[in-house]
């Protein structure tokens, strides 16, 4: 039995009508935002179909789950959302749908909260192939259950061509955090420990090598990837976990101040203890880029107390999410609210904020 | 990284920086005050600020940064022009990226391009002829900047572009050379540069020969230096040694690199294409005689500036920047009246606070450990308004 049919069946089983919906366009035209049957066929054959659960097969305009459900796993809400833009749709280790998942999952996981619940909006360009839209779903739907969430409600918009580019989406997500956790960035402290889960940089390498326009080849990956497993290996290492963080636009060196502008502490790092791949050094050799500023999907920064740094360390590297995690430096007291990078050179500099994106260098 | 990692060697660094220490202790002025000693490449001052070189000097050894990043140098006047020919809606304006920031005296290219100019970053001026070809029914423009480095590339796209028979392709040329540009700085009567590290891509193409004028006439040691920490570090020593032993030479550090004739080919491209300007102003040191090329009549047509009209008005710097004096190495970068307040990388009023290889930025992102004493006071609009003065 192939997945419709079983999730069909499933259907039934539940009490649900079958969905007959199905595309026949090549590509998404007008019709497909109108509200009319074009519009629910797509919905129901390409979004239905492969979420495939009851909560969004029921087609109501929203979801709702007992809160007695929700209650066991802690005694907060997590909510977050992110939109997601990138150019182009598909590169190597993942396309914008795996970005959308993660992305979300990542930023209700670093608060310590257990991912449950995702939305997802698109906006699809008139023009743009059903098949890229089916790809796209199949991966979130792939990413949503590594990371066992489930899509729960969601909304199709098109708009002409040129008024966007090919496919947004936004999602947004609800989790629950445990009683007891208590992740800030203003938390940490002089002598916590600061912890990466593998190489940096992966993502917004191969970005700008799959966008095509440096004649670079290379088999960097995005290293893009849900992280609330990793998360809760990390809390059952150390439940007094300081500041967690992902590191996504703006890299380490965004969240690395983000920590030490709110902490009103140093945070010192070490350079030659950074996880960096030799080619991901190499493209920022060539372009004149700073791989601390780089993009990353799968990575986060923790600050743990010194304490706790080792046992968190092992349990980290033990996770697949984890496997090259290192530590990279500790928090000190002075200059407070600056990062230093002490290189491997024996000299020390700031690492600031990006004012704006990262531009390559002249010569 | 192979070939690279074993030019960042922590223990040879502390090696040398132990050798500098002990030539620098035989070096009789450096007792009374700091030798100072001038990198003219933008490049080695990214290097130095990124490795945290100044701090394996003796404090009574002093980096100069010096004028080379040709981004910092160009005037407003020239950004202007760059953004008049970005708006023409028949243009696609291409730029290396760093130059994107650079403020005009309205805007910059990356505000004109949110407003709606066509403007593209590319990484060499051959992805611009590419576009040329892509794109029949536009005209392309390549902003071309730079030294005597990114010259010859520029040289033979115009080449190519000619036997190609490109009609749809032309260059708006803001080329600078080198020796003018060193030679008008030891000019400057408020200077007191003990030596030179020399450029090593420049020289690259021009050889070393070019630099005997600056031993022999004004008496200054230098060394051709290449970017990795410890060519820095290496180059150093030796132009502190040529100052232990009273020697003033042009010697080569980057002879892995930098040949003594420099590179025929690339001098040949530049010769064809190019001709001097009889003067080319520049930011913050004024209008510099012979220091910028332009195109021969030869290739007019590949000449933006005579294939559109620009505005080329001169736009003086705002009155609070000191620019000019921290380029001279008269001050240092946060000794200027407007750092950290009125200037700082995201509202920079002089362009030495906008490319990663100006002093200034550089100064702000990587040392500020050790400028306290910052406090944030908003630009007066007489700070930042310019000023057309011709």
């Amino acid at each position: 039995m192939n997945d419709r049919a079983k999730s069909e069946t499933l259907a039934i089983e539940r009490g649900i009508r079958p969905r007959t919906g199905r595309v026949r366009d090549v590509s998404i035209n007008m019709a497909h935002g109108s509200g009319g049957k074009a519009m629910r066929d797509l919905i129901e054959d390409v979004f239905i179909g492969t979420f495939d659960n009851p909560a969004l097969a029921a087609m109501e305009d929203q979801a709702v789950f007992p809160l007695a459900d929700l209650a066991r796993f802690g005694d907060r809400l997590a909510f977050t959302t992110d939109t997601y833009v990138v150019d182009p749709l598909f590169f190597p280790g993942g396309d914008i749908g795996t970005l959308a998942v993660a992305g979300t999952v990542n930023d209700l996981a670093v608060s310590g909260a257990k991912p449950l619940f995702l939305s997802c909006g698109v906006v699809l360009e008139e023009g743009l192939a059903v098949d890229t839209l089916r790809r796209v779903v199949a991966s979130m739907q792939r990413i949503a259950l590594l990371a066992q969430v489930c899509i729960v409600t969601g909304d199709t918009k098109v708009v002409e061509r040129g008024a966007a580019d090919k496919l947004f989406i936004n999602t947004a997500g609800i989790g629950i955090v445990p009683s007891g956790t208590s992740i800030s960035a203003r938390n940490a402290r002089p002598g916590d420990a600061v912890i990466v889960n593998g190489y940096l940089g992966d993502h917004g390498t191969a970005i700008l090598i799959a966008r095509n326009q440096l004649a670079l080849e290379s088999d960097v990956a995005s290293d893009c990837q849900p992280l609330a497993g990793l998360v809760a290996v990390m809390l059952a290492a150390c439940p007094d976990i300081h500041c967690l963080r992902d590191a996504t636009r703006g890299g380490l060196a965004t969240v690395l101040n983000e920590f030490a502008q709110s902490s009103d502490v140093a945070i010192r790092i070490q350079e030659p203890a950074l996880p960096l791949r030799e080619e991901v050094k190499g493209a920022c050799e060539i372009l004149g880029l700073d791989p601390l500023y780089l993009a990353n999907e799968g990575k986060l920064v923790a600050v743990v107390p010194a304490h706790a740094a080792d046992a968190v360390l092992a349990a980290m590297r033990a996770h697949p999410a984890g496997n090259h995690s290192a530590i990279i430096g500790e928090v000190t007291e002075e200059p407070a609210g600056v990062v230093v990078l002490h290189t491997g050179f024996g000299g020390q500099r700031i690492v600031d904020m990006l004012v704006g994106e990262q531009l390559p260098r002249i010569c | 990284m192979k070939y690279v990692d074993e030019f960042r060697d922590p223990e040879k660094a502390q090696t040398l920086a132990k050798e500098i220490r002990g030539v620098v202790a035989c070096i009789e002025r450096a007792q009374r005050r700091p030798l100072q000693i001038m990198e003219v490449c933008g490049g080695h001052t990214h290097s130095i600020f990124r490795y945290g070189i100044q701090q394996l000097l003796p404090d009574a050894v002093e980096f100069v940064h010096g004028p080379g990043c040709p981004v910092c140098v160009l005037p407003m006047g020239r950004v202007d022009d760059c953004i008049a020919l970005a708006e023409r809606p028949e243009v696609i304006f291409t730029t290396f990226g760093d130059a994107m920031r650079v403020p005009g005296s309205r805007k910059s290219l990356l505000k004109a391009k949110a407003d709606g100019a066509d403007v593209r970053m590319v990484y060499s001026p051959l992805d611009a002829l590419k576009l040329a070809h892509a794109n029949p029914a536009r005209e392309v423009i390549f902003f071309g900047l730079g030294f005597e480095t990114t010259m010859p590339s520029t040289a033979m796209t115009v080449l190519q572009a000619k036997a190609e028979g490109v009609e749809n392709f032309s260059l708006f040329c803001n080329h600078i050379t080198i020796i003018p540009t060193i030679k008008a700085i030891l000019d400057s009567p408020d200077l007191h540069l003990d030596g030179f590290l020399g450029p090593g891509h420049v020289s690259m193409v021009i050889g070393t020969s070019p630099y005997q004028f600056i031993a022999r006439h004004y008496g200054k040691p230098i060394t051709i230096a290449g970017f990795e920490p410890l060519d820095v570090l290496h180059a150093m020593w030796m132009v502190l040694k040529q100052i232990a032993e009273g020697r003033c030479e042009v010697e080569n550090q980057y002879g892995r690199i930098v040949p003594e004739h420099g590179n025929p080919q690339a001098l040949g491209a530049i010769q064809e294409v190019f001709e001097l300007r009889e003067f080319f102003e520049w930011r913050g040191l004024g209008s510099i005689d012979h220091s910028g090329v332009r195109i021969r009549d030869a290739y007019a047509q590949f000449d933006a500036e005579r294939k559109f009209p620009v505005p080329n008005l001169r736009i003086a710097d705002p009155k609070a920047c000191q620019c000019g004096e921290v380029l001279k190495g008269v001050i240092k970068p946060h000794e200027c009246k407007v750092f950290g307040t009125a200037c700082t990388p995201e509202m920079p009023l002089g362009s030495l606070m906008v490319s990663s290889e100006g002093a200034c930025a550089a100064y702000y992102n990587y040392g500020r450990i050790n400028t306290s004493g910052l406090k944030r006071t908003e630009p007066t609009d007489a700070d930042r308004k310019p000023r057309v003065v011709a």
